[in-house]
């Protein structure tokens, strides 16, 4: 029963709509008023997202960044482990070379928030702060937390 | 229930169990990697190869490689069939991203194994 609640929250980005793929409770209620004549607001572009909102669509973000950037992880996976010729090559690819370094930065700060904001949806799947209060909370702690990493990533990383 | 031909366990009970196991697989293999070469500042080849020679660490690897596709494909999923409306966007899309996934898994094992 809680994880049938929990796969909501990643379709909170979706209006309102019933779709065959995607039944809910109440959906033909909010078929009928979204058909009806009363005004809608689905723009997004005006609509305020609260903090958790947020959090969550960085969280995909994230996750279609580090999917992108596994050609890079492969990569120098692949040469480092490949001779010693290789791994120097990468090894001095990430000493020197600016754009390797700004990759390395931002991957490593897609994982730092992705990583976060994963454990915030495993503490949720335990039941702990699933409140509109300890949301609000947990993506505040997530955002603070994400940030550190990403500094301490790029003192890393420089 | 979520049901779809597209998604990977064919219920969402499943696509969202299979996302929280592949997710702690790589939450583990991710903090161990980067542990590590935090904590071996002077890397040399040698040591490198010699970690990823070990029958454990390719084991680990493997199977963060694996957790990896069904994690990707399960996010990258759920992501395409919610802003792809359009069938044939969202299926070839899907395509390039199933066979992305892929070339990963397999360029991952020819690594490991260094074929």
């Amino acid at each position: 029963m809680a994880a049938s609640v929990l796969i909501a929250p990643s379709r909170n980005h979706r209006p309102l709509r019933g779709t065959p793929s995607c039944p809910a409770a109440g959906q033909e209620s909010v078929y009928r008023a979204v058909n009806s004549k009363r005004p809608v607001n689905l723009d997004l572009s005006t609509i305020q997202f609260p903090l958790p909102a947020l959090t969550s669509i960085v969280h995909r973000i994230t996750g279609v960044i580090l999917f992108i950037g596994l050609i890079f992880g492969f990569w120098a996976l692949d040469a480092s482990l490949s001779s010693p010729e290789g791994f120097a090559s990468v090894k001095d690819a990430l000493a020197t070379n600016f754009l390797a370094k700004l990759i390395a930065w931002g991957l490593l700060s897609a994982l730092a928030f992705h990583f976060v904001a994963g454990i915030k949806h495993l503490l949720m799947d335990i039941d702990i702060g699933v409140t509109l209060e300890g949301g609000i909370k947990k993506a505040q702690i997530t955002v603070v937390v994400s940030a550190v990493l990403i500094i301490l990533a790029g003192v890393w990383v420089w | 229930m979520v049901t779809n031909i597209t998604n990977l366990g064919r219920s969402g009970l499943s696509d969202w169990l299979l996302q929280r196991a592949s997710a702690i697989v790589l939450a583990l293999y991710s903090l161990f990697l980067v542990g590590y070469l935090l904590f071996s500042p002077g890397l040399d080849y040698a040591a490198w190869s010699g970690l990823f020679a070990q029958a454990w660490m390719r084991i680990f690897s493997l199977l963060a490689f694996v957790s990896l596709a069904a994690h990707a494909w399960v996010g990258l999923w759920t992501v395409t069939t919610d802003y792809l409306k359009p069938t044939g966007i969202r299926v070839a899309a899907q395509s390039i991203i199933i066979l992305a996934i892929f070339v990963f898994l397999v360029w991952g094992i020819q690594v490991l194994w260094g074929a």
